[in-house]
């Protein structure tokens, strides 16, 4: 079985700093890996170039056997490739549920400015659904911006999740909440494993070993390691630029 | 809509008001034609009535672009002086009737705001309004210059239309004021039944998601780009709708149709009534075209107390008078 996405020598510069150079790997179907590094490894750019937001300088990426390089960025979304965003990135005017059914609206109709919204139920469904996954139903009429901290990262996942999205790009989906909020964010990754595939950046060590089937290990723009969450730990240089003071992230 | 609704909408019964917000919302379209079709009857003149009905909608285009999708184009004259421009020059270069001149002012319109949309789209914030400005400066020039077909500097003359006819014989009298405003209405009406179908659509909620966050929006799977050109050609062709009308109106197509002072009236009188709701910009006109009526009595210096006025609405009332009132009446439904 060839793997879900392929990335290949893949390189991100701006200008002349060297943000991302060389990665390969191969991403196989529901299997969970993780992405960590210290900041400004190129964690975030390499979600940026496998979500479309930015062209890879080098490199290819195939999906699903497809060249994803030189494809507008809304496309990803219509081939299956969902994110949601380190920063939360949300519709913040509109309701909970009007954030989550635009999201499904997207791939399914862009340019009818005739018929009513209302004529495409099937929407309102799938938004419900998403909500319920991750518990947000209780809150659909809620501005996005009046929702707590914790409850807009989860909207954030809901948004990326309503597509169905084969492959699902979480990057540091626990950032800034409490030990609680994360477990409950940590138990929500875990069913949305199941049938996904999922690309997760994150720095809390425990939750990571705890989720992954692989980790992947960023350092300078560079991968310095890619393997089981055991030989990864067991790695001296990993121990050395990250796993050693990594205590500061937790 | 029961009278508890609209005893609510006056404000006599709070607890009832989100309802009334609801249904307000619910009815835009049948109680805005209401509004205007008291509008002379209410006003202190007709002239007043139909300038708020004509420059209303040309808000109401403007409106499309700048209240719910976000862009704040300094360029809208273009479409509403080319709206008018070819309108009239239909009639009076082509022999053409009313109703071939007003699609010409149309099509023509949207076509311009398909180019001028497809220049300017890509730029963001303030590139924008220079890029949308110096594009409809581009056109006003065009038309300063080919003054055999626009009549130049003067403006163009000699098109009236004063008997409009319709199928099956029968036919308005134009030199009728009343006549002429519920005319122009007719049109208004379908123009506005059609936006609200537009806001309320698929394509509402896309223009909508542009507006609030364009990153998520593209990373959800909508193509921006087509997205806000698509209502910038919906906008620019409600402007020349608006543009026709008033030639039809007129009679005559001053030059400052195309100017850049049109273009920030138009500005403005969405910020005064509210960007991005539906009834505001009608609001706006009529409070801008008021302060330009009183003003202009007592001093010739009556942009400096527009200007002042504008101002301070952007500074303390940023949501215009009627997005105002929406958003009290939303308030009352959230808690
Ligand atoms: N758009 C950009 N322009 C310039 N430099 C950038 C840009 N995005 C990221 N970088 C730089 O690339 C490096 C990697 O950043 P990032 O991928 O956000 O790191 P991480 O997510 O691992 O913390 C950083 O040094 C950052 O400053
Ligand atoms: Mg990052």
């Amino acid at each position: 079985m060839t793997a879900l996405m392929e990335v290949t020598d893949v390189g991100r510069s701006f200008g002349g700093f060297v943000a991302l150079a060389g990665i390969s790997a191969k991403f196989e179907r529901n299997k969970v890996t993780a992405v960590i590094g210290p900041n400004g490894a190129g964690k975030s750019t390499f979600f940026n170039v496998l979500s479309g937001v930015l062209q890879p300088s080098t490199g290819s990426i195939r999906f699903k056997g497809q060249e994803l390089k030189g494809l507008k960025q809304h496309r990803f979304a219509h081939l299956g490739i969902a994110r949601s965003y380190q920063i939360t990135n949300l519709f913040p005017e509109l309701s909970v549920e009007e954030n989550v059914r635009v999201a499904a609206q997207a791939l399914k109709t862009r340019y009818d400015v005739f018929s009513h919204r209302d004529r495409y139920p099937e929407l309102s469904q799938k938004a419900e659904a998403a909500l319920g996954e991750v518990g947000l139903t209780h809150r659909r009429a809620r501005r996005a911006r009046d929702l707590a901290h914790g409850e807009q990262r989860a909207l954030e996942i809901a948004i990326a999740l309503v597509a169905n999205p084969e492959l699902l790009l979480l990057d540091e989906p626990t950032a800034g909440m409490g030990p609680e909020e994360t477990k409950d964010m940590v138990a929500l990754i875990e069913r949305l494993a199941a049938d996904r595939t999922i690309l997760l950046v994150e720095h809390k060590m425990k939750m990571i070993l705890g989720l992954s089937d692989r980790i992947l290990v960023l350092h300078h723009g560079r991968l310095i390691a890619d393997g089981t969450p055991t030989a990864v730990q067991a790695d001296p240089e990993v121990r050395r630029v990250y796993l050693g003071q990594n205590d500061g992230y937790a | 809509m029961t009278t508890t609704d609209l005893a609510a909408g006056q404000g006599v019964a709070p607890r009832a008001l989100p309802k009334a917000g609801a249904a307000l919302d619910r009815w835009r379209v049948p109680l805005t034609i209401a509004v205007l079709a008291v509008l002379p009857f209410v006003l202190p003149s007709q002239a007043l009535a139909v300038n708020v009905l004509i420059y209303g909608l040309f808000t109401v285009g403007f409106n499309l672009l700048f209240g719910y999708t976000g862009l704040l184009s300094f360029g809208h004259a273009a479409f509403f002086g080319t709206g008018a421009y070819l309108t009239g020059m239909a009639i009076a270069h082509l022999g053409f009737g009313w109703f071939p001149a007003m699609l010409t002012g149309i099509v023509g319109a949207s076509l311009l705001s398909a180019v001028i949309g497809a220049l300017s789209i890509r730029t963001r914030g303030i590139y924008f309004c220079m890029v949308t400005l110096a594009l409809a400066q581009l056109v006003y020039y065009v038309a300063l210059q080919a003054s055999g077909w626009t009549g130049g500097e003067n403006g163009l003359r000699g098109f009236t239309v004063a008997k409009a006819d319709l199928i099956g014989g029968f036919s308005v009298n134009l030199l009728n004021p009343l006549a002429k405003y519920y005319f122009i209405m007719f049109f208004a009406a379908l123009a506005l039944w059609f936006v609200s179908r537009v806001l309320n659509s698929p394509f509402g909620a896309a223009i909508e998601a542009v507006r609030e966050n364009e990153t998520r929006a593209r990373a959800c799977g909508f193509d921006v780009e087509r997205t806000k050109l698509l209502s910038f050609i919906l906008s620019g062709a409600l402007c020349g709708l608006a543009g026709t009308l008033s030639a039809l109106h007129l009679s005559i197509v001053p030059l400052d149709a195309l100017s850049v002072h049109t273009s920030s009236i138009v500005v403005m009188m969405t910020m005064l009534g509210g960007a991005g709701s539906f009834f505001g910009p009608f609001v706006g006109a009529l409070v801008f075209l008021l302060i330009e009526d009183v003003a202009s009595l007592w001093t010739t210096h009556w942009q400096l107390i527009v200007g002042i006025v504008f101002i301070l609405f952007v500074l303390f009332l940023p949501k215009g008078i009627w997005g105002s009132l929406i958003q009290l009446t939303r308030r009352r439904r959230a808690s």
